[in-house]
């Protein structure tokens, strides 16, 4: 349950607690201030929307006003400033509406979405693309948006409006940002021990080959919460199989002990060698820090990786690049990534529908997203007229390898069941790290569990 | 007045019931039904109510979303579910067992061993007593974080001590799941170990000190001192130390949820339920399934202990 974007560590707890606290109390407050501003404010609201829509005329009707909740999961403190930042523009181009913010642990906000969800949800909250929004759609615990991307449907790549889109093909979220996978590498570490960036798997091993000649760990490795190897088996898959296979796996359209799975954790196995042993009991912060410290050649994870280059050292983090994960099979080049999107959705029946949906009208403008990727240079905006002229090089990178994408996936665990992913998909994969030569055992039992799941 | 016109009352109806002893006043009674029946009622409202729920749960196919018409209900299916195609049910039971075996003979007993050392008011017999109480009063899952550090693999103290933290050589302490239970075991005896102590350090004060000079006096040594006098006279303690390290056994979570979600090689079956249940789309029947195990395992293992000592204890009397 712990996911990339925000890792639970150690030093955070007692900050996250303290955020979680404050969270219910505002909690407590926002459930009561839209009442209370309804019984008190309405005439004066209902004169000031009238007299704006009498001289202005040229806004889009009706006029948003009033309060709208927003639920939040951006608790650490770097990304609630961004976000503070953004509301207040926001408020300041809508003088009617007022934002109340409230912000939940990461973690706990994600642990709770059922109950909270079906509870009284604030009219807005934070949320991730891909099956994980579709899931909540489907069970009509949000409302459909489709209105919202008539105003910026032209501003977002038709990927990012796939993404938003749910089952019964209306729209349900708006992107907001994003961050690439890719394989992350040190360019003096490369430049001084004259390696190339390899292309192909072949390159992939000869590479690593010497790598290990020279004395270095290939590829840094650290699952001991799990979910990092998801993102090897995503590329593995994709990179084998082809985009439409992994969407079509994760929906358990295809099956777990099919021989394109089997090949997946085949060629992984041919791979094991290279990485770095020991990864159940090393965290992703151990690994990159490997990569930092120029002991690990190159590791692959999300762009997020680079929070803990620039704990080493800023010159670390400048150093950074990344190059997308090798061919594998022809047919499918290089033409999948994996690139999880957060955005925001809108309850199933906010009190200021109005409100909100202007609210996600903002959040799909560059200029809101500039809020974001400004604050962290480790994450990229989604929108088409985003201001990228901030960007570093490799956030400029990373936007690259995204546009230049046939297919964007959201991650195994958000693109598949997350109750099948955090329960089968993730010891099963400690367990094949464990043991590589049982394939056949394995995906017969992963195959076994996901009929039990998916018939549910 | 009113304690006169009581009085009356009993000594009225005692006259009417002649063979009946009345103990107590009706404020009495009042103060016994309020102390005793609230408390009986919270219980059972807080306690057997839910524990009902989940086992009529655990018949059920349930995501969590909607009303009850939304539940399905399916029998055994989960049951045999469990059994049979969820790997880390097995695993976990094993672990169960392997952790309760290993407080009751390893952990309990040192602590036990540390607590009559210490009696022994030795030099620096406080600053031992501290020293080894002090992880009781962390958190099982700080604990968990401490250990940690310790056993990381290139970053860890024992691996640097060891001089293993080369890729060729390095000890995987928390991630090989031939060893990791072991290592999370000792974690959480440290912690154990202390709290065993000054329970029993307690009840060893208490014992008197006559009795340990008779025997001195009959000759015996040290060791049969304790076997054979302070041991038994400490029965009542014996008891609640067992029980605690059977609880503390049993509802061993949080440690290994910090360490990696209960995962390879740390499946315990209190995991097993909170990944199945916590979170988004949860698998409420398939969680209460295994939760009820759990609760049956435990009551399998406490209700014939509590039995057994209770019905000693009346026979004896």
């Amino acid at each position: 349950m712990t996911h990339p974007e925000e890792p639970l560590d150690t030093s955070g707890t007692q900050i996250s607690r303290r955020n979680l606290l404050k969270g219910v109390a505002a909690g407590a407050g926002v459930l009561a201030a839209p009442a209370l501003l309804a019984a008190c404010g309405d005439d004066d609201e209902a004169a000031t929307t009238t007299a704006a829509a009498a001289s202005g005329g040229d806004t889009e009707a009706p006029m948003a006003s009033g309060t709208v909740s927003v639920g939040s999961n951006a608790s650490d403190p770097l990304t609630k400033d961004a976000y503070a930042a953004m509301f207040a523009r926001f408020e300041e181009k809508n003088p009617d509406v007022t934002l109340a913010i409230n912000t939940v642990d990461h973690n706990t906000f994600q642990e709770q979405i059922n109950t909270y969800l079906q509870g009284r949800p604030d009219d807005a909250f934070t949320w991730f693309a891909g099956y994980r929004m579709q899931f909540f759609a489907d069970k009509g615990l949000s409302t459909s948006i489709n209105d919202v991307w008539d105003t910026i449907g032209a501003n977002y790549a038709s990927s990012f409006k796939q993404a938003s889109t749910g089952l019964d093909g209306n729209q349900y979220f708006v992107p907001f940002i994003t961050y690439p996978w890719a394989l992350f590498y040190r360019k003096s570490f490369f430049a001084d021990n004259g390696y190339t960036i390899p292309t192909t798997i072949d390159e992939l091993k000869t590479l690593s080959e010497g790598m290990m000649a020279d004395g270095f760990v290939p590829i840094a490795f650290g699952d001991k919460d799990g979910w990092p190897a998801m993102g090897t088996f995503d590329y593995l898959n994709m990179r084998v199989n082809g985009y439409q296979y992994h969407v079509d796996l994760m929906a358990h359209r295809e099956k777990w002990n099919d021989d394109r799975t089997k090949q997946v954790f085949a060629t992984w196995a041919e791979l094991l060698p290279y990485h770095q042993p020991g990864a159940l009991g090393r965290t992703w912060q151990d690994a990159a820090q490997t990569v930092a410290n120029k002991e690990a050649g190159m590791y692959l994870l999300g762009m997020f990786v680079g929070e803990q280059f620039q704990e080493v050292s800023q010159e670390a983090r400048d150093d950074l690049d990344f190059f997308a994960f090798p061919e594998i099979n022809p047919d499918h080049g290089q033409d999948s990534v994996d690139a999880p999107i957060d955005g925001f959705m809108i309850s199933k029946a906010p009190e200021n529908i109005d409100g909100a949906k202007e609210l996600l009208k903002f959040i799909g403008t560059g200029e809101a997203q500039k809020f974001y990727t400004d604050a962290n240079s480790n994450w990229l905006a989604t929108a088409n007229d985003a201001d990228t002229s901030g960007y570093d090089a490799l956030q400029n990178k990373g936007a690259e390898l995204i546009a230049s994408a046939s297919n964007i996936a959201q991650f195994l665990d958000r693109d598949t069941r997350p109750d099948f992913a955090s329960t089968v998909v993730l010891p099963s994969i400690q367990t094949f790290l464990n043991n590589p030569e049982d394939i056949n055992g394995l995906t017969d039992s992963m195959e076994e569990q996901a009929v039990a799941i998916f018939t549910e | 007045m009113s304690t006169r016109s009581e009085v009356e009352v009993a000594v009225a109806r005692e006259r009417t019931k002649r063979k009946r002893f009345r103990l107590l006043t009706n404020r009495d009674l009042g103060v016994l039904v309020f102390m005793l029946g609230l408390p009986a009622l919270i219980h059972v409202f807080f306690v057997w109510v839910p524990a009902l729920l989940s086992i009529l749960l655990s018949f059920s196919r349930w995501d969590g979303i909607g009303g009850v018409e939304a539940i399905e209900w399916i029998g055994l299916t989960n049951y045999e579910q469990v059994a049979t195609i969820y790997p880390p049910f097995w695993p976990a039971v094993v672990h169960n067992l392997i952790w309760l075996g290993f407080f009751i003979l390893i952990a309990t007993p040192f602590g036990m061993f540390l607590a009559v050392q210490l009696d022994k008011e030795m030099k620096g017999s406080k600053f031992y007593q501290n020293a080894l109480y002090v992880p009781v009063v962390l958190s099982l899952a700080l604990v968990g974080f401490i250990w940690q550090l310790i056993y990381s693999p290139e970053q860890g103290l024992i691996n640097n001590v060891l001089g293993r933290t080369d890729p060729e050589n390095l000890i995987d302490w928390l991630g090989n799941p031939s060893i990791n239970l072991w290592m999370i075991l000792i974690a959480a005896s440290w912690r154990h170990v202390g709290y065993i102590m000054i329970l029993y350090l307690a009840g060893l004060k208490s014992v008197d000190p006559a009795l340990k000079e008779a025997a001195a006096i009959d000759g015996a040594t040290s060791r049969q001192t304790f076997f054979h006098v302070v041991f038994p006279v400490l029965k009542p303690i014996n008891i609640v130390i067992l029980v605690i390290t059977i609880i503390e056994s049993l509802r061993a979570f949080d440690i290994v949820y910090v360490t990696n979600k209960g995962t390879n090689g740390l499946e315990l079956l209190s995991v097993a339920v909170t990944n199945n249940i916590i979170g988004e789309a949860s698998r409420i029947g398939f969680g209460s399934a295994l939760a009820v195990i759990l609760l049956i395992v435990s009551l399998g293992i406490i209700i014939p202990y509590l039995w057994r000592t209770f019905r000693a204890d009346e026979v004896a009397a």
